[in-house]
């Protein structure tokens, strides 16, 4: 398997290499940042877990991060209950400040809010939490490693993007059953050994050269991936019981840090090119020579760091060797509607704020005695000096709770404005460039007005034998310039297929407490089935199935008929679908964008 | 037990970064930088650098505010002091905050001291982050993902320079002037042009391209991350001499001249690239002049002029959805047309 030591390396099953990850892991937590495993709730999981803790000594704390914890709680800062029951100020430390030193388990994290993931890499970049108070300001150290559980599915969801930056390893464990467990065999002696042995493990130069060359040929630019493999190389190394990384080490930390971050396939080799004996230029303008060279003095090692890694690369970035668009299965599961509809029409609460209650913005009950109960003792006694000299000396103690306009708190919700707009546009025949252009143009003309509503688009493309996501739901106008560049068509119209994987991404947008609006841009005539096979009946019959599932989800769509002269069919359609049917024979960007911004409004 | 900061002097690459941020030392009425760019580009370490560059300044002692012994507008509790006669003063490290996402907005404005309401049954105020951030720098990571009802109020608070509580009877009023320095990647959230404008100076960050020098970063923060006391060391002397050199831009920066015919040809840079408004060749020739400062130059010049261009205008430009050059490009056209 490997070209450069291939008697070196053990050949490893999925779960030994998952294994693996966990010892290097508990041999430098703090500095591989953590490790991110992905897969489904389940007893590989939990072998899993159960081994890592098995290697750790009794005393570490290894604990869960509660989701939708108070701040106070995680960060640390004043314990509002315990003060009013002492009637003395009684400072929390924290869950962060107790787990020093330890691994903090975060449990789903790709429902992560990404206010809470940048204030844990604020914590995790310091290796201390601060809390500021007035008199003084408290630094709790707060060293720690992260296990990362992501149980997301499909390509638009996924953690948040603070915390996977920050996570150096990455393992995958999906396609593991019970059946592939085997007992591992490292002990916490060695762990311990390894530990120790750490710090005076170096890193030659080749090593890190042939890390960051291999990067480079992933397409992972973030400069924090290198610097994690490193860590990770030093880290096997001292499992070995070396005092020096060799190859294999960065293999594994190729394996574990950089291919499943890969953004792209290394491209096949190139023939080596003739170099010059001169003397290069001192000044840096010949950059290209000097990168050159670079390179190809640590070929050899950044190719068997590559080849001894590659299996790690994710899935849709081999299947689509293009490595800019992510697919979507035509079949996508219909998701899990249901409790959470009921939020989605409200939207989902996002924090509180002070302010008047009003309709949109209920009043926080909670959130706002909270902010009234360090008020009490200043209002009685206030009070009661009123009351006094009113009353001649009467004193009388309020009982009631003083509850003033200042202190309400009303909640926010996150939805109540908030529309992802799917543009499912109809990319086959011999229309489709144009009509993927106009598409494009509306695309960013929405974008660019919605910075304020903060409203996200997304675009999904059908042709040939199924659909494509090409956009993923995003308000940034610089990734949705990015993404479509480049856009195909032609081939046949899978209708069925756009469908239903607009109506997967709608259902999974509506899960987040967005409300999903699509926008189907077809002529509405069908010549491919779901399966991706030709056949106009059953591709038409498969079409109208998948716009009544539409339908019965309650998801808002619209239809833009774009053919030259409106179709009846596309009009039939859209009865099925119950959505709102719009001719628009010459559809330009301005038409669908105006059409697409009435539609979220209704 | 704080971990030494990574020097400012061993970052690879980040030029424009970098002077963009020391431009903003010299002058900070320039308005604060924003550096947009993918993740782990090292912006963040690169900003939090810039605390070890500043030289100390002067504080009255025992003032929350760290207000400025010398200076004209000091706060109310100064005020009060000072009737009683002169106040000691001490040299502090310029402040550099931190103001993290999900940030409540008692924590940065401040709010009733809890623990002396509680005990003592006492009004009395803690400030918040903006308290600590006066004549410092605020640093907001991922700013393009800060709460809306946060960037309001910061907004409001930067153009008047002073922030102010009222809260039952109780009022705080202090002075709160900061640079502010926001970073973020802008394929996760665009940022409202309100706040973009706020900023004097905007950085596109990228990661260095080429090999040698990805590896040299990597060497380095390996180096840093094994010793970190002895790397620091090893990089004292290039940072006292870059923290000498801004102090020495600084004292100078009023001094230098602007002559006629560079006014006239940022104006015409202004007007070809059509930005709106005055903040943008005001930026352009405070940059220009704090560039000639650092460079021990006597007045501006044109070299100057080109230098601090793209990261003075480029976020001033009208948007135009639907024109694929980036701004970046769009201010390099107009520096050919203007000086050829």
């Amino acid at each position: 398997m490997l070209n450069g030591g291939g008697e070196a390396a053990p050949e490893r099953s999925l779960w030994e290499e998952a294994v693996m990850a966990a010892t290097l892991f508990a041999v430098d937590p703090v500095g591989l940042g953590g490790i991110v495993v992905r897969s489904k709730y389940g007893p590989v999981r939990d072998q899993w877990l159960e081994f890592l803790r098995s290697i750790l000594p009794d005393h570490v704390p290894f604990r869960k991060l509660p989701l939708y914890a108070a701040d106070e709680r995680l960060f640390g800062g004043l314990d509002l209950a315990a003060t009013l029951a002492h009637g003395k100020p009684i400072a929390e430390r924290g869950l962060l400040a107790d787990m020093d030193g330890g691994y903090l388990i975060v449990p789903s994290c790709e429902r992560m809010e990404p206010a809470l993931a940048s204030r844990l890499g604020l914590v995790m970049d310091a290796g201390a939490v601060h809390v500021e108070r007035e008199a003084a300001s408290l630094t709790h150290p707060a060293r720690f490693g992260v296990i990362a559980l992501d149980e997301s599915e499909g390509a638009d969801e996924a953690p948040p993007l603070a915390l996977l930056e920050r996570l150096g390893l990455r393992i995958d464990l999906t396609d593991l059953s019970y059946r592939d467990v085997t007992l591992a065999t490292t002990s916490e002696e060695e762990i311990a050994a390894a530990r120790a042995l750490l710090a005076s493990v170096e890193v030659p130069d080749k090593i890190i050269a042939g890390l960051c060359a291999a990067a480079s040929a992933f397409g992972v630019y973030s400069l924090r991936a290198p610097i994690f493999a490193v860590r990770a190389a030093r880290a096997a190394a001292a499992l070995a019981g070396r005092t020096e990384a060799e190859d294999e080490d960065a293999a594994l930390a190729a394996l574990f840090v950089l291919a499943p971050r890969a953004t792209m396939t290394p491209a096949p080799e190139q023939p080596p090119q003739e170099q010059e004996e001169d003397e290069p230029p001192p000044d840096d303008k010949d950059q290209d020579s000097e990168e050159q060279k670079a390179a190809e003095e640590d070929k050899p090692l950044t190719d068997m760091i590559i080849a001894a890694s590659e299996a790690a690369i994710p899935k849709h970035i081999l299947s689509n060797r293009s490595g800019k668009t992510v697919k979507v299965p035509a079949n996508a599961p219909a998701g899990k509607s249901g409790s959470e509809r009921s939020n989605a029409t409200r939207g989902r609460p996002a924090g509180v704020r002070r302010g008047e209650p009003r309709p949109g913005s209920p009043i926080s009950l909670i959130e706002t005695l909270r902010a009234a109960a360090p008020w009490q003792k200043i209002r009685r006694a206030f009070a009661n000096a009123h009351h006094r000299t009113e009353e001649e000396g009467v004193v009388r103690t309020l009982e009631k709770i003083e509850v003033r306009s200042d202190d309400f708190r009303v909640k926010r919700l996150k939805a109540r404005s908030q529309t992802a707009t799917i543009f499912a546009v109809d990319a086959s025949g011999s229309t489709a460039m144009q009509r993927l252009a106009e598409t494009k143009g509306a695309i960013e003309l929405l974008l660019a007005e919605c910075y304020i509503r903060r409203d996200q688009v997304a675009l999904i493309a059908f042709r040939g034998k199924g659909a494509e996501m090409l956009l993923p739901p995003t308000r940034s106008l610089t990734r949705a310039k990015r993404s479509l560049a480049a856009l195909a068509g032609g081939g046949g119209t899978p209708l069925a297929s756009g469908i239903n994987a607009a109506a997967a991404l709608a259902l999974n947008v509506r899960r987040k407490g967005i409300s999903p609006l699509i926008v189907l841009l077809t002529d509405g005539r069908a010549n491919i089935t779901a399966e991706g096979k030709p056949g106009r009946d059953r591709a038409q019959n498969d079409a109208s199935i998948a716009g009544r599932r539409l339908r019965a989800e309650g998801i808002a769509t619209m239809l833009v008929d774009t053919s030259p002269r409106p179709q009846i069919q596309a009009e039939r359609l859209a009865q099925e679908m119950a959505a709102r049917y719009l001719p628009l024979p010459y559809a330009n960007a301005a038409a669908i964008s105006k059409a697409a911004r009435m539609a979220a409004k209704a | 037990m704080t971990r030494p900061i990574y020097p400012f002097s061993a970052i690879v690459g980040q030029e424009e970064l970098k002077l963009a941020l020391i431009i903003s030392a010299i002058d900070p009425t320039i308005g604060g930088v924003l550096a947009f760019g993918d993740r782990g580009t090292g912006k963040s370490t690169t900003v939090r650098a810039l605390a070890a560059l500043l030289p100390p300044v002067r504080a009255i002692r025992g003032c929350r505010f760290n207000c400025d012994p010398d200076g004209s507008a000091p706060c109310e509790e100064c005020k009060a002091r000072a009737r009683e006669g002169k106040l000691p003063a001490r040299f502090i490290r310029v402040p550099v905050v931190d103001l993290p996402l999900g940030a409540t907005e008692d924590r940065v404005v401040g709010a009733l001291d809890l623990e002396r309401a509680l005990t003592r049954g006492e009004k009395a105020f803690e400030t918040g982050l903006l308290a600590r951030a006066n004549r410092g720098f605020l640093y907001i990571d991922e700013v393009n993902l800060l709460e809306d009802f946060l960037v309001d109020l910061l907004l409001d608070v930067a153009a008047s320079g002073e922030n102010v509580v009222e809260r039952e009877g109780m009022s705080l009023r202090h002075p709160a002037r900061f640079v502010l320095i926001g970073s973020g990647n802008p394929e996760e959230g665009e940022l409202r042009p309100q706040l973009l404008d706020r900023f004097g100076l905007s950085v596109e960050v990228r990661t260095p391209q080429d090999l040698p020098s990805r590896i040299e970063v990597v060497r380095r923060r390996d180096a840093f991350e094994r010793d970190p006391v002895a790397f620091a060391a090893s990089w004292r002397n290039e940072n006292r001499k870059l923290r000498r050199k801004v102090s020495v831009a600084r004292s100078r920066v009023n001094l230098i001249a602007v002559p006629e015919p560079i006014l006239e040809q940022a104006a015409r840079l202004c007007l070809t690239l059509g930005t709106d408004g005055l903040r943008g060749e005001l930026t352009l020739m405070r940059a220009a002049r704090a560039l000639a400062a650092y460079e021990g130059s006597e007045s501006v010049n044109t070299a100057h002029l080109k230098v601090v261009a793209p990261s003075s205008l480029r976020h001033r430009l009208r948007r135009d959805p639907l024109d694929e050059a980036g701004s970046t490009v769009r201010v390099e056209l107009a520096l050919q047309k203007t000086f050829g």
